[in-house]
């Protein structure tokens, strides 16, 4: 239990992860789908972030010379953090073009309905 | 370094010009310019794999001359060079096969975002098979969805955007729950290329640290890419997708997406983890357990689907339950089936969809089974191509599906115990199924009309391109036949280097 709370980052990112997860399984409705898949990838975003993070050291850039390699924090997360993020923006996109699309089309946002107006079309 | 060992990442940086240069020609040239990319890839595919037959070593290759972590790096061998190959083929005929189908489907104003998508999912799928780098793997893998929903939606029907939607729900899922793998496997081992990763995680399983976490994160990766792949039971979004793409689509939806995760799930068992390792983690179990349910259920679909089209997306259902449970039966052999099949599958399952899909324009732009009765005597060809994929499936001696079926037998021999039985009751069961709805349908092409039948009237249309590419997929799954131990030697001989 005590290593739950000292690791309240990791913790609360294995949480959104669980809630994101839950979110896009259960819920009929595809804007709630994509905020649930929004909420998972932000829990991993941040799990990982949490994990590139050191107490009281410095990102790696060099200003007075180079110090010792405990003054600063490993890069590599942040930047796979970033890569990570854009490729989530990308689907978010995506998915929410779409979800427009099929509104547009059927006037619902529940995927059950979709599926079921889009099966007595013409195939 | 030989020229030739250039040739995956000339390919890659290829693909990706490609794609960008796509975007701003006309749209015939955008077609041709694809098929051209497609072809050149395959011919520079072919030399690596006569080149990494010869030598029978693998090499890492460092992108920009940076070493790993530095540096991205891609790892050829016999094994990546051998599934490429079959992928490469099976993609440049179906890109050909489906190419006027595609024109006739698909808006005008299209036309080049198809092109884009389909250089952008020959992009992902060299970059699953060669990469060395476990977080590359992911930017690829959304990469590979991004494109594949994108193709579902080409044809703009509203149950193409319904089945696209379902598509990237389910594959998203799988997405994040490979990187929440992949993100934990980084803080255990501080690496994310595969190598290192291997090594630290044998120093690990000798001291029996972290064996939770690690436990953990073999079965997220692994849920993340059996969802990707359709293994049973996540397969619900697989037949709206595949029966409502265009031809080509479902094709390479069928043959080389699904596959593409396959490999990628083998590469992460062999090189990453070490498949002793995997083999005393009980997930493996779930797998032979799904697969042979897969096996089963997928086979029940397809004799109850009314469409071919849903007919032959449910077989995928049950053939990549037979991958699943190759890889499930814990031994080498079986890792070398799973191979074999993924593409030996590949092979066939295209051919049969472009025929199909043909076949169905031919006789009065049917969907229905009943429909395709002496589809033979107006389309001969399509119908040849049909009947051989069909009876490949079924697992007909001389072809490769026999020798699927044959290696997973062997395997589960040799594993013994329950697993020979179960799989061999699966492998009959699964086999009975085949023949009832495939032969079931080709006996129907076969079999001339007469007065009070029910058939539309036939619409044969002259189409050149599809005849090429059909010609050549019956060229190359009869040579996957006739050439199945040679190959099964090479899959055998690569997968000693491939770890």
């Amino acid at each position: 239990m005590n290593m739950l709370f000292s690791n309240y980052y990791q913790t609360a990112a294995v949480v959104l992860f669980c809630i994101g997860f839950s979110t896009m399984l259960l819920h009929k409705n595809l804007l709630k789908k994509i905020i649930g898949m929004d909420m998972m990838d932000a829990g991993v975003f941040l799990f990982l972030a949490a994990q590139g993070y050191i107490k009281d050291r410095v990102a790696p850039i060099v200003v007075d010379g180079v110090q010792s390699v405990e003054a600063y924090i490993n890069p590599v997360p942040a930047g796979l953090v970033l890569t990570g993020i854009v490729v989530s923006v990308s689907v978010t996109a995506l998915m929410l073009a779409l979800t427009v699309r099929l509104y547009y089309r059927y006037h619902t946002l529940n995927l059950d309905e979709m599926i079921a107006l889009a099966g007595k079309e013409e195939v | 370094m030989e020229f030739v060992q250039n040739f995956p990442f000339f390919c890659i940086l290829l693909t990706l010009i490609t794609a960008v240069i796509t975007s701003v020609i006309g749209r015939r040239k955008a077609i041709y310019l694809t098929s051209l990319l497609i072809t050149a890839v395959t011919a520079m595919t072919v030399c690596v794999l006569v080149y990494v037959l010869r030598t029978g070593e693998s090499y890492a290759y460092m992108m920009g001359h940076f070493p790993a972590p530095w540096g991205n790096e891609i790892r050829v061998g016999v094994m990546e060079a051998l599934m490429m190959t079959v992928f490469c083929f099976v993609m440049l005929f179906s890109f050909i096969g489906g190419m006027l189908p595609s024109i006739r489907e698909i808006e005008s104003t299209k036309y080049n975002i198809y092109c884009i998508l389909v250089d952008l999912l020959l992009l992902a799928l060299q970059a699953l098979v060669y990469t060395n780098d476990l977080f590359t793997a992911y930017v690829f893998i959304e990469i590979n969805t991004l494109a594949a929903a994108g193709l579902v939606m080409m044809r703009q029907k509203g149950r193409n955007l319904v089945a696209g939607v379902r598509y990237m729900m389910m594959n998203l899922i799988g997405s994040s729950l490979f990187l929440f793998g992949i993100v934990i496997l980084y803080t255990i081992t501080g690496h994310l290329l595969m190598v290192n990763i291997r090594q630290s995680v044998a120093a690990l399983a000798a001291t029996g640290e972290y064996k939770i976490p690690l436990t953990i994160v073999v079965a997220m990766v692994t849920v993340g890419l059996a969802l990707k792949s359709a293994l049973y039971p996540f397969e619900k979004w697989l037949p709206g997708a595949y029966s409502n793409a265009t031809p080509s689509v479902a094709a390479m939806l069928s043959s080389l997406v699904s596959k593409g995760y396959i490999f990628l799930l083998i590469k992460f068992y062999v090189r990453v983890i070490g498949f002793d390792v995997i083999c005393n983690m009980g997930i493996l179990d779930i797998l032979f357990i799904l697969g042979m349910l897969g096996m089963i259920v997928g086979s029940v679909s397809a004799v109850r689907a009314k469409t071919t089209r849903l007919m032959i997306a449910y077989s995928s259902v049950a053939q990549i339950g037979y991958i699943f449970t190759a890889i499930g039966l814990r031994s080498e052999i079986g890792i070398i089936c799973a191979l074999w099949h993924s593409a030996a599958h590949a092979a066939t399952k295209s051919m049969l969809f472009i025929s199909c899909a043909e076949m169905d324009d031919a006789c009065g732009g049917t969907h229905l089974r009943k429909h395709l009765k002496g589809a033979f005597y107006h389309s001969p060809l399509l119908a040849l191509a049909f009947s051989l994929g069909a009876i490949n499936l079924v697992g007909v001696p001389l072809l490769s599906v026999f020798m699927t079926k044959i290696t997973l037998v062997q395997a589960a021999i040799d594993v013994g115990g329950r697993h020979m039985g179960l799989v061999l009751i699966a492998v009959a069961i699964s086999t009975l199924l085949n023949a009832v709805y495939f032969l079931g349908t080709t006996v129907n092409l076969f079999t001339p009309t007469k007065e009070g039948d029910e058939v539309l009237r036939p619409t044969v249309r002259k189409n050149p391109f599809t005849s090429v590419a059909l010609v050549g997929m019956i060229v190359l799954n009869l040579a996957m036949g006739l050439l199945s131990q040679p190959i099964l030697s090479a899959l055998a001989e690569g997968l000693k280097n491939f770890a």
